[in-house]
């Protein structure tokens, strides 16, 4: 791991860290205090629930946990975490993240080559069937004008630190979906990197449905001319989940576009969704633009809806830069007039929730994933007999 | 046939300040085939009417009852009443965002109707009621009312009145911001409704632009809650000509 021991500075405890960019960045544990309430990253989350992540020997993911479907074109293969493609897109910023770089001894790639343009979505389904702490570490590649959507689908029963790199070369487009549908039971820490080439696209999506504790941070640093993120987050959350989002966008070359979505609907006493945006537009990113917005509805009482977008700017010369964040309860002109054409309050509010999350649902582009969503939405609204 | 009977009906509205008393005695009957037209000036109650004849949560009703066909209207959820064949053409229509004009219509028609219209025929159906509003094709894969101009709203409106066959229809100033091109569409889907489905209708106003485009059969003036005077289309010109000053000097 020494390759990765790159240690920009350090700062002794308790000291907070004011700017986004601050932050050190390392694959060693030792780098990173014990995980507390007292950092700001873990602030809100519930530190019982981590179960064994916090631990710095802990299992790893087999290949017997995947399954792979794969479109035409794309392939995958294992390599030691230590192989110099590794590392690319990021380093870790906390402790679990390193604790799971450090414990994932081999690293899952898939490929993407040059030029491949596929439609048709590839699929990596992670299933670890098991309660004991376990490391994985995927490596998304994607060549020079390549296209493609990728699918990485996190279900059954597990315990899972992750990390994410997504690579994109120069002029390439990657649909990129992360779902989380855990059973009861399970914790997920995700931590993902994305770096994207000159003029590259990359749409980020990320679906939250079950696990006790999910924590996903994507990161995405946009460190050449033109490139474009749209990042897209829709969750339902009930009793008995806890899910924390935190996308990061690191705007360091000139001209470049984000855009940031999330959307989450929960219900039931003890739900809880934390979001925290964090734009940093670097004074090198002059043409910058760059939007980030968060809407949480709350579908009843006794749940609980964190929002915090974060912009640092600095530069003046962008585009643009805006950021918006509501939390709200059903809005009951709505539910009157849809009512009042018939509707029962029920088939109303189902209707209002659908329609809430759709503009980010129909954002996904692949079928099977938005009628899931769909499928996903109406059984939760019949669990709570809203 | 059918009637929509509302008998010395009391509402009240809560306030910071406490109830406030908005509807203090109204009677009033509307017959399948009837136009009644309600005017009256600002604050005198027509809205709170509509709304608590369609069962909004804001209004309290605190005495007197309404009746269609027989059947206790107040004892209805919103849903009920509307499934009854009670319509209400709302004044400020909200947004329901994500969900699509066809989609909302089709849910609201199945809901009436207590089951799914026959495709075939329900697309025949809306193009024809669309294009009798001259609304455009592509209008059904907007979002309800989203970015939906005040014109484009009331249409909307008007168009859902066709569509869903109600017995009573009551309209909530729909001819308020309106152009009189629009208000002519407008009108004419009203008419059309009554034509061919002998709808009863309440038609609420401040101003009597309205009643050149559709012909009332009653008209009550609404002051301070209630009825202060009824009569035949000939008290619409009296109001034309006079204004509601000599109602407002005699409560005053």
């Amino acid at each position: 791991m020494a390759q990765h021991g790159i240690k920009e500075h350090s700062h002794g405890a308790g000291v907070p860290i004011q700017t986004r960019n601050e932050r050190p960045r390392s694959t060693s544990i030792e780098d990173f205090a014990e995980v507390s309430k007292l950092q700001e990253i873990w602030r809100y989350l519930p530190i019982d629930k981590l179960k064994g992540l916090t631990q710095s020997v802990i299992g790893e993911l087999a290949d017997s946990h995947v399954t792979l479907n794969l479109a035409s074109g794309v392939t995958a293969n294992w390599v030691d975490t230590t192989a110099a493609q590794v590392g690319k897109a990021g380093l870790p910023e906390d402790r679990i993240a390193a604790i799971a770089w450090t414990n994932a001894s081999k690293t899952l790639v898939i490929d993407v080559p040059k030029d491949l343009e596929q439609s048709q979505p590839s699929f990596v389904v992670i299933k670890p069937q098991s309660d004991q702490a376990m490391a994985s570490h995927v490596l998304i590649n994607v060549g020079t004008h390549a296209h493609a959507t990728i699918v990485l689908d996190h279900a059954g029963l597990g315990v899972l630190g992750e990390n994410v790199e997504i690579v994109l070369g120069d002029e390439s487009t990657l649909n990129f979906v992360t779902i989380q549908d855990w059973d009861k039971g399970s914790t997920h820490v995700s931590t993902q990197f994305a770096k994207l080439g000159r003029n590259s696209n990359l749409r980020h999506t990320v679906v939250s449905l079950g696990g006790d504790l999910v924590r996903v941070t994507p990161a995405v640093e946009l460190s050449s001319p033109g490139a474009e993120v749209n990042m897209y987050g829709v969750y339902l959350a009930d009793s008995g989940n806890y899910f924390e989002h935190r996308p990061y966008v690191d705007h360091v070359a000139e001209n470049c576009k984000s855009n940031v979505a999330y959307k989450g609907a929960l219900q039931g006493v003890g739900a809880h969704t934390v979001w925290v945006g964090d734009v940093l537009i670097r004074e090198t990113a002059v043409g910058t633009d760059s939007y980030e917005l968060n809407r949480n509805l709350l579908l009843t009482a006794g749940a609980r809806a964190d929002s915090v977008p974060n912009l640092e700017i600095e530069t003046g010369k962008i585009e643009g830069a805006g950021h918006a964040s509501a939390s709200g309860r059903f809005d009951d002109e709505q539910l009157f007039y849809l009512q009042a054409r018939g509707l029962s309050e029920t088939d109303a509010k189902k209707l209002v929730v659908r329609g809430f999350l759709s503009e980010i649902i129909q954002k996904i582009e692949i079928e099977e994933i938005e009628q899931r969503l769909i499928a996903a939405i109406e059984l939760e609204l019949e669990r709570v007999g809203v | 046939m059918s009637k929509l009977e509302i008998k010395n009906l009391h509402v009240s509205v809560n306030t910071d300040q406490g109830p406030k008393q908005i509807l203090r005695g109204v009677d009033l009957t509307i017959s399948s085939g009837e136009t009644h037209a309600v005017m009256g000036p600002n604050g005198s109650g027509k809205s709170t009417l509509a709304y608590s004849v369609a069962g909004h949560p804001k209004y309290e009703i605190t005495d007197g009852e309404i009746l269609l066909d027989g059947e206790n209207v107040l004892e209805m959820s919103v849903d009920e009443r509307a499934r009854a064949g009670l319509f209400l053409a709302m004044q400020y229509p909200v947004e329901v965002p994500g969900v699509s004009v066809s989609n909302f219509l089709r849910t609201a028609k199945t809901a009436i109707s207590g089951e799914a219209p026959a495709l075939r025929e329900w697309v025949g159906d809306l193009k024809t009621a669309m294009k009798n509003l001259r609304m455009d094709s592509d209008f059904t894969e907007r979002n309800v009312n989203e970015g939906f101009s005040g014109g484009e709203k009331k249409r909307h409106e008007i168009l859902q009145l066709e569509l869903l066959k109600p017995k009573i229809a009551i309209l909530d100033e729909t001819d308020s911001g309106l152009d009189v091109d629009a208000l002519k569409i407008v009108s004419e889907g009203v008419n059309r409704a009554k034509a061919n489905t002998d709808l009863g209708v309440l038609l609420i106003t401040h101003y009597t632009r309205i009643l050149r485009y559709i012909q009332p059969d009653f008209v009550h003036v609404f002051v301070a809650g209630k009825v202060a005077e009824q009569g035949g289309p000939e008290l619409a010109e009296r109001l034309e000509a006079e204004g509601y000053d000599r109602y407002l000097k005699a409560s005053a």
